[in-house]
């Protein structure tokens, strides 16, 4: 399953990854090798097996719903890139 | 053509948790903006979530009331994509194997017949932060207060066939979701929001059309004209040859029309996988069991209890069952005048009336269900008419004491001493001879008309307070004398 | 004082031997004049380091007795730091000062140890030569002109050189016993949940454990006691008792079952380092250890599994770097998504693209099944093959690493070659069984490593074993020249 430069462009977008033109051809060339070495475990037969998302195979534990947090806006919009009124800004958004 | 509509509904419900789903912030509604943000809402490099007990609590709570399987291992999954009010770059929330499984709930409809809504699942997820579009400098500003507020999303089979079954619908989640006290149903604050997916199909066709979602419509009544609205315009669409295409659409309440959302059109792979932060969430048997004893009596008995054992119609039942606060309001007044008739018809009129006039919700009522059932037995104990009532109850509601001080402090006792009653009618009758001439000269048609004048009379000179059934009598009696 | 061990340093610290003052400014000094040559700082706090070395010495007057107070250590740059930049070795979060400390970092200051700053590493701990990191490649204080090994390179490197006698770090994939192998030092990956993960930047959060470096096996049993242990704010961190490492470190190996799976000796070992691993093997046989061949069928498939699994984790976990909230923002951004792509674009190093766009591929429509749950399965092959193999055996032994440290940008034109790198050590990140790298000579004056595998929570085992080989050998005893 060898990967398109238009595919690149794909998964460079669901990413929101820019892409340098000039790097584009390498890029592609790059991430078919890994592809390549990920397509291995194709060969793998994995039938009838539970896939394991956690090595541990625990159960979640639950917090109790209590408020624990303190306002601490200003420490946290101190590293902010760009911040008014105590909102985030960012270009607009349209809906 | 005759044309079928079908509509399935997303029902998003903000669990009414103290802190947030996965950290400890507030979830308190109308705080400055990013004030309610912790380092885990922010996202900041490192932060982990903890799953809150009570969100689960919560769903399991819905989960049991709509006779669903619970998810005895759920699972917490990430959908990504990127949104400024997003702030992770993904929704945490639940895809294959979701706390609430297959379910349903049963709607009256306005013809008195119930019909069962299926429900496909329901799970937990976290809300995202506002974008506020007010102009800063041609930017917009982020405010991440909301974010990571729990959700219950109740995703419904597509069972609904028309507007007004859809409200219906809504109506009956809001309601269960406030009896359970898992939601506080504030549409207003998008507390209950509801994504509507319509389709249109010819009738007796089996297969499904094209739907259009309709996005975050949050009241009733846009809930109704959305759906109207939209239905309409595909099968406009369709009549006229084209096609309606899968897409999501917005609803604008100003002009009356939806709208398709391009922005948020735009090839959406949402990548969805289990979130490794979180581990699979196991759901005990016997904590489910202790779960279904605390279930509180949910609409659909109460309303069947109302019409059992007060005797009420079903409409009345399911008037006073629709919430919690008015079902209790009512039972309140019920228990102390011990009248269910008259309870209803007071909380469903005059009651009513009253909040509506205000825009009180019952709760805040200003006259308790104590002095409404107090002020019912005087009526029964026929110290007062249901006209003074009317008085009696407007003077409760400017806060000026209980029924009895009322009618104490401003002389309301119906007067019921006969003798007096005959002496105050003697001079109305003195005060209008002429007329008591006509009437004696009249035939008996012309008398019956003019009866009510001497009644009317009779009840001002009385100040309202003469026990009309004998003002009645002794009337008669006089003026045929 | 630089060649003192954190042992030696805890016992003369107790004996007033020297101040924890005294000591962090000689440290400090040392840092100062030597590191230009290997890179290894990315931050050096010198300020904050003495101010805790004072605490540390008043607490001590005051009658406190922590094994790690006044330890001189320093954190990988992916643990939060309050008020101290924090950039995962990353141009995105350059400018990153956290607002809040790791549980790792909180729990080591409490313990009184003194931290001299933040370690270089490959750019969000992914790759395997420290090379990739925005501040430079690291290089091996044995030859400095070869890796360190990665991702925990600047750890491996500091220690090595003795800047300082421990570091913490973070294994994914083997990024902590990979560069211990490569430097000489001996570097321990706890069990999956067995050290907290709150504060530290995630890469891939079901694989990526936090553990100590150190030059010796009892120092890694000093300083993961600081380390480990239940912590509330990490869903994943497992609430079980933690040993006393250190008690267990002088439990005799008589009895000791060791299997050597057949699989870690085929193609791709260099054959002098499978001679230093037989000699190890020869060395815990008189120690009292017996031997048996095992196997472990699935392990050629852990890293096609691994590079599916780490990068989708990786490429939905690096999402947040979106240039809003904190980090780098590209400039004037014309729209969101230009705000998005540049920012993310400018702000990531073309290894850490590159994961992202393997992990946003193996979870995309259409590809799910045949990539992400593939490797899931893979994954529980894996661990399946551990428990099996720990019925018979109580430890696994075999080479950390195919190689000797590599000469810098040697593997830069092929990433694919590096990946191979990480062969032996990745499987226990999949299957969260604790991993343990020590010194087992040299080859051409390049250190080599073995590397021991144990069951879950038996972290206690692997120290205690490597501890008691290097009680009759001293290959954790040779330093660097010109170090």
């Amino acid at each position: 399953m060898a990967l398109e430069r238009s595919d690149v462009e794909k998964i460079a977008h669901l990413a929101r990854l820019g892409l340098d033109e000039a790097e584009l051809p390498r890029t592609t060339e790059t991430l078919n090798d890994i592809l390549g070495l990920i397509d291995h475990m194709q060969a793998v037969d994995t039938d009838g097996i539970e896939p394991l998302a956690h090595p541990l195979e625990a159960t979640q534990r639950l917090r109790a719903d209590e408020v624990t947090e303190t306002d601490r806006r200003n420490a946290y919009q101190a590293i902010a890139p760009a911040v008014e009124d105590g909102l985030y800004l960012v270009p607009k958004v349209i809906e | 053509m005759q044309w079928e509509t079908v509509i399935g509904l997303e029902i998003h419900a903000q669990l009414s948790t103290r802190s947030k789903i996965f950290s400890g912030s507030a979830t308190t509604f109308g705080a400055a903006p990013n004030t309610q943000a912790s380092l885990l809402d922010l996202a900041m490099p490192g932060t982990l979530p903890v799953l809150n007990a009570e969100a689960v609590r919560m769903a399991c709570l819905f989960g049991l009331a709509i006779d669903a399987e619970i998810g005895a291992k759920n699972v917490f999954a990430r959908k990504n994509y990127f949104y400024p009010d997003l702030p992770k770059g993904y929704q945490t929330s639940q895809m294959d194997h979701p706390i609430v499984g297959k379910g349903h709930l049963d709607i009256a409809l306005e013809d008195g017949t119930i019909k069962r809504i299926g429900i496909t699942r329901a799970h937990l997820e976290e809300d995202a932060g506002k974008s506020l579009h007010e102009d800063f400098h041609g930017m917009s500003g982020i405010d991440l207060n909301r974010a990571g507020t729990p959700l219950l999303e109740i995703v419904s089979e597509p069972d609904i066939r028309s507007a007004k079954e859809a409200v219906a619908y809504v109506k009956s989640i809001h309601a269960l979701v406030r009896y359970l006290g898992i939601c506080d149903g504030n549409m207003a604050e998008g507390s209950l929001r509801c994504d509507c997916n319509v389709s249109v199909r010819p009738k007796g066709q089996a297969a499904f059309g094209t739907r259009a979602e309709i996005k975050n419509v949050n009241s009733f009544r846009f809930i109704e004209k959305a759906i109207n609205h939209e239905v309409q315009r595909q099968i406009d669409l369709i009549e006229d040859g084209s096609k309606v295409i899968q897409e999501t659409r917005l609803y604008d309440p100003n002009k009356d029309e939806t709208r398709s959302m391009r922005s948020k059109e735009e090839a959406n792979d949402y990548r969805y996988f289990p979130c490794p932060d979180l581990l699979p969430v196991t759901i005990e048997h016997n904590y489910l069991q202790q779960l279904r004893s605390e279930l509180p009596e949910l609409p659909a008995q109460k309303c069947e209890r109302f019409e059992s054992q007060f005797g009420l119609s079903a409409y009345d039942a399911s008037v006073l069952s629709a919430s919690r606060e008015m079902a209790n309001y009512f039972e309140q007044v019920q228990r102390v005048c011990d009248d269910a008739k008259l309870a209803a018809n007071w909380v469903m009129v005059e009651l009513a009336s009253l909040l509506n006039k205000d825009g009180l919700e019952i709760e805040q009522s200003p006259v308790s269900a104590e002095q409404l059932g107090d002020m019912i037995l005087r009526i029964k104990d026929s110290t007062i008419s249901g006209k003074i009532a009317k008085m009696v109850f407007e003077a409760m509601a400017a806060g000026e004491g209980s029924a009895d001080e009322i009618i104490e402090k401003k002389g309301l006792k119906q007067v019921t001493d006969s003798s007096a009653i005959e002496a105050m009618l003697d001079e109305v009758l003195a005060a209008n001879a002429a007329q008591v001439e006509q009437y004696r000269s009249s035939d008996e048609a012309k008398r019956g008309k003019m009866f009510g004048f001497f009644v009317g009379q009779a009840m001002k000179a009385s100040k309202g307070k003469a026990n009309p059934q004998q003002v009645n009598e002794l009337l008669k009696h006089k003026l045929e004398g | 004082m630089h060649e003192l061990t954190l042992a030696e340093i805890a016992r003369a610290l107790a004996g007033k031997r020297f101040s924890a003052e005294e000591l962090a400014t000689t440290l400090l000094e040392r840092i100062r004049q030597l590191d230009p040559q290997l890179n290894s700082f990315i931050t050096v706090t010198a300020d904050q380091a003495l101010e805790q070395a004072r605490a540390a010495d008043t607490r001590r007057a005051a009658g406190d007795t922590g094994v790690l107070l006044g330890a001189p250590i320093a954190h990988k740059d992916l643990f939060c730091t309050k008020g101290v930049r924090t950039s995962c070795a990353s141009k995105i979060l350059d400018n990153f000062v956290s607002p809040y400390d790791a549980t790792v970092v909180e729990k080591l200051a409490a313990a009184g140890t003194v931290s001299l700053g933040k370690l270089n590493m490959d750019e969000f701990a992914m790759g395997s030569a420290s090379e990739s990191s925005y501040y430079g490649a690291v290089k091996n204080p044995w030859d400095i002109s070869r890796v360190p090994g990665g991702s925990s390179g600047g750890s491996a490197a500091a220690v090595a050189a003795r800047l300082i006698p421990a570091a913490t770090a973070t294994d994914t994939g083997g990024s902590i016993r990979q560069p211990a192998a490569l430097t000489g030092l001996t570097g321990i990956k706890p069990t999956y949940g067995r050290v907290s993960r709150w504060g530290m930047i995630a890469y891939a959060s079901s694989l990526d454990q936090g553990g100590p470096l150190a030059r010796t096996a009892e120092d890694c049993a000093l300083l993961l006691g600081g380390m480990a242990g239940f912590d509330t704010k990490d869903s994943t961190s497992i609430d079980q008792p933690l040993d006393d490492y250190l008690a267990a470190l002088a439990k005799p190996l008589t009895g000791l079952r060791i299997g050597l799976p057949q699989e870690y000796f085929g193609a791709g070992l260099d054959n002098r380092i499978a001679d230093k691993v037989m000699a190890v093997v020869e060395e815990l046989k008189k120690l009292g250890a017996t031997i048996k061949e095992i196997s472990l069928p699935n392990m050629q498939h852990a890293i096609p599994a691994y590079y599916v699994i780490a990068p989708a984790e990786a490429s939905s976990n690096l999402s947040r770097f979106d240039g809003v909230r904190f980090g780098y923002r590209c400039e004037n951004p014309t729209d969101l998504t230009d705000l998005y792509k540049r920012s993310r674009a400018e702000g990531f190093g073309a290894e850490v693209k590159r994961r992202i766009m393997v992990g946003t591929y193996a979870l995309s429509a259409g590809y799910y099944d045949a990539y992400y749950l593939k490797a899931q399965k893979i994954r529980r092959l894996i661990k399946d093959d551990f428990s099996a193999a720990f019925k018979d055996v109580d430890l696994i032994l075999g080479p950390t690493t195919p190689n000797l440290a590599w000469k810098l940008g040697e593997k830069n034109a092929d990433p694919v070659s590096a990946y191979l790198e990480d062969i032996y050590t990745i499987t226990a990140n999949l299957a969260g069984i604790p991993g343990l790298s020590m010194p087992a000579g040299f080859i051409d004056g390049l250190p080599v490593g073995v590397q021991l595998l144990a069951p879950y929570f038996q972290e206690a085992r692997l120290l205690n074993v490597a501890h008691q080989y290097q009680q009759v050998t001293d290959w954790h005893r040779q330093a660097p020249n010109g170090f």
